[in-house]
């Protein structure tokens, strides 16, 4: 025991000092991979995302996107005659590790452009570094508004939450010809709120009346006393811009109240959970989301394939927009005339009608994608694609 | 000589920051100095944990909670502050620090006062009950953090505001971003080595020792005329007091984004582990172990989905091999110095009393 402790301490400062030595000469631990390939030939491209952790599942599939388009743009010759090498960190969905993995591929691995990440909380760490540095950043699917308005290097591919309440509002409107529409919505949760104002504004503009507007905070479990007042109005159809659980609990008790009115949501309702919540009194409901498998578009149709041949699933929506996002920067880097932070981001900002698989996207002043979305309606217990909304012009 | 005894730990402070800052970080990329940050920031946290895990023998499994509510309190200083002062949140060097510093000491006293808060009823609790108390805070705090308002960023908004919608303006369960990098190495550094030298000369002061007698043995100190919570709600209050400091580091390190989940009990515990493997009682080993289990992790990252496995298969083994952590309850520099006949042995801090 004696001669253990010194041991130890001396294998631990060994540790320390031999990693932190390497490292000005950009040798550290995390860039062996660039010693190995020669810097010419290759773009580096970085990503993170939640490999482990609570929403593992997020990251995994965001990341098989990116490694599909990844493989299909290397086949095909790389960017400019370069190959394209990704370097992916876990970020174990922790808003520290996201800013310490992108300090680490930007200014150890000196990678051109990240990917990341899925949830909004942690583009918004990344983001703030990669903003810092001058390096752009394309978040496959953090819906919050907050995330680009970090400043001109953070980008995204899917749309922001209150666009949602226009999509909703516009197919209500226009497909389904309601004229009355009655809102209840989460007053705790910026995301109800803001799909809800975007909602009503865009109802009201398209020459609809929203008959009544009530309110809940996430958690409760009884609305009768929401839904009788909203039962009192007679609308034709009834925005719930919250949640899954709270979506289900409220289709349940507008039922049993003799509620008869049709279900409209966001993709907080985008789950599994809802039909096994509300059983089949959420049948014909729709919502909007990103991307449906059924889409008959052939960019859809070839994505599905595609990745069924390589990971033998459907793709989810994480997917589609990780593999989007990826696609987007590789054709911004064939534009761009330098591979350099503001080229690249100027070569990003200026995509126009690129044809993705969650839809054609052209990237806004704000940094935002302009894209249609999709409604799912409700059938069986699974939700079935119904149409697809462009967005407003 | 005594006002240059209390003055020269802040001189020395501040001289050794600087040295960090100018003399070592240079040798280092921008990714090795925020790993040193997170190390100084680390070290803040084992080290005043152990004050209260270590001197003084209670077991709080809630110090992350402490670090929250001085990392939001200067947060909110800081950010809101700054759209006052300057119109924006970004950096402004020379009055910004000044205003950083304040924020920094404001929430080091704000989590002070929690600390009181929380320490004077439930220290007469002993033991596992403690613990539970401490936990239980810990998840109220994270609570009422993620039942705040989303962050104003608008200019004409914030001015328009009153005080007290922004003190509930604080980003909610997104996580309150947006802050100004103001912590540097100099920052960071002069706060650790001003906790250590109060912690060096708390443990071999009466008072310091009146908390080692607390641990060692509650009834025999307050037979020997000690007040024993009195001690107990000291130690919490100094420890809180710099859980807040270390709070507001974080708060304004560039890429960290404060966000109640993460400052949650799984971070006290992260702080808890830093102490135990340390020794508990001994500030070397804290700062030690402060120091390993930042630079772990990171060297473990080309491992990639199996570097927590590693991690937590080399911390089961250090505890297996040296269970009453790699000093315990002595410094580096006592280590090779063979225990005095008359002293008593004391018991490894490694089993719970």
């Amino acid at each position: 025991m004696k001669l253990l402790l010194p041991v130890i301490t001396l294998g631990l400062l060994a540790l320390t000092g031999c990693s932190d030595k390497g490292s000005p000469a950009g040798a550290g631990p995390g860039s062996q991979a660039a010693s190995k390939a020669p810097e010419a030939t290759t773009i580096k491209i970085g990503e993170f995302g939640s490999m482990t952790g609570s929403e593992a599942t997020f990251g995994q599939s965001t990341h098989n996107g990116i490694l599909l388009a990844l493989e299909e743009v290397n086949a095909a010759g790389g960017v400019n005659g370069k190959k394209v090498e990704l370097k992916s960190y876990d970020d174990q969905g922790k808003s520290q590790e996201a800013g310490t993995v992108v300090t680490r591929l930007i200014t150890e691995d000196k990678v051109v452009a990240i990917l990341g990440e899925v949830a909004s909380s942690l583009s918004l760490a990344g983001g703030r570094v990669a903003q810092q540095y001058g390096i752009p950043m394309i978040s496959p699917s953090s819906t919050n508004p907050q995330v680009t308005a970090i400043g001109d290097m953070i980008f995204r591919v899917c749309f922001i939450d209150p666009y949602q309440g226009y999509v909703v509002a516009k197919f209500a409107r226009e497909n389904l010809k309601f004229s009355k529409v009655a809102v209840l919505y989460d007053q705790g949760q910026a995301y109800s709120k803001g799909l809800k104002d975007d909602f009503i504004k865009a109802f009201t503009e398209m020459g609809g009346t929203v008959t009544v507007e009530q309110s809940y905070t996430g958690g409760d479990q009884d609305f009768s006393a929401q839904l009788t007042t909203i039962k009192g109005t007679s609308p034709e159809a009834v925005f719930l811009p919250g949640y899954y659980t709270e979506a289900g609990n409220i289709s349940l008790q507008a039922k049993k109240l003799g509620l008869i009115a049709t279900m409209l949501g966001g993709d907080g309702w985008d789950s599994s959970k809802l039909a096994e919540i509300a059983g089949d009194a959420i049948e014909g409901a729709y919502y909007s989301n990103h991307y449906a498998a059924e889409d008959t578009r052939p960019e859809v149709q070839e994505f599905v394939k595609k990745y069924q041949a390589k990971y033998g699933s459907v793709p989810d929506g994480l997917a589609a927009l990780g593999y989007d996002a990826a696609r987007l920067l590789f054709d911004a880097m064939r534009r761009a005339p330098s591979l350099a932070g503001k080229d690249l981001a100027a070569a990003i900002a200026s995509t126009k009608d690129f044809p993705a698989v969650t839809g054609v996207i052209s990237i806004d002043a704000e940094r935002n994608a302009t894209k249609p979305a999709v409604v799912l309606q409700m059938k069986g217990g699974k939700p079935v694609y119904a149409a697809t909304v462009e967005p407003r012009k | 000589m005594g006002y240059l005894r209390a003055v020269s730990p802040f001189l020395g402070a501040i001289v050794l920051a600087f040295v960090m800052q100018f003399g070592v970080a240079p040798m280092f990329g921008a990714y090795y100095q925020k790993l040193l940050i997170d190390i100084g920031i680390n070290i803040v946290l084992a080290v005043s944990l152990n004050l209260v895990n270590g001197f003084a023998g209670q077991f709080s499994i809630g110090h992350a909670a402490f670090m929250a509510v001085g990392g939001y309190a200067a947060g909110a200083i800081t950010y809101y502050g700054s759209f006052h002062v300057f119109g924006d949140a970004l950096v402004h060097h020379g009055q910004g620090d000044v205003l950083f510093l304040a924020a920094t000491l404001v929430g080091g006293c704000v989590a002070a006062v929690a600390g009181w808060v929380v320490g004077l009823p439930s220290l007469r609790l002993k033991g596992d009950y403690l613990a539970i108390v401490t936990l239980g805070f810990g998840e109220i705090v994270r609570v009422l953090l993620q039942l705040t308002d989303d962050v104003m960023f608008k200019r004409a908004d914030i001015e328009a505001a009153s005080v007290g919608t922004l003190a509930l303006a604080l980003g909610g369960a997104l996580g309150f971003g947006g802050l100004p990098f103001y912590t540097s190495i100099v920052w960071t550094y002069f706060f650790a080595f001003t906790l250590l030298v109060i912690a060096v000369r708390l443990k071999t002061s009466g008072e310091g020792r009146a908390f080692l007698s607390v641990r060692e043995n509650e009834i025999a100190a307050s037979a020997m005329g000690i007040d024993t919570t009195r001690y107990k709600v000291r130690a919490f209050v100094l420890a809180a007091f710099f859980a807040g400091i270390a709070g507001s580091l974080f708060a304004h390190e560039i890429g960290t984004t404060l966000n109640p989940r993460e400052l949650g009990f799984q971070k006290s515990f992260d702080i808890v582990i830093m102490v135990v493997l340390g020794g508990m009682g001994s500030i070397s080993g804290a700062v030690l172990a402060a120091i390993v289990l930042t630079l772990l992790p990171e060297f473990l990252r080309e491992a990639a989905s199996y570097r927590m496995i590693i991690y937590a298969l080399l911390l089961i083994s250090m505890m297996i091999l040296r269970p009453q952590g790699l000093f315990g309850v002595r410094e580096v520099w006592e280590l090779y110095r063979r225990p005095k006949v008359s002293r008593p042995q004391v018991r490894p801090p490694g089993s719970l009393p």
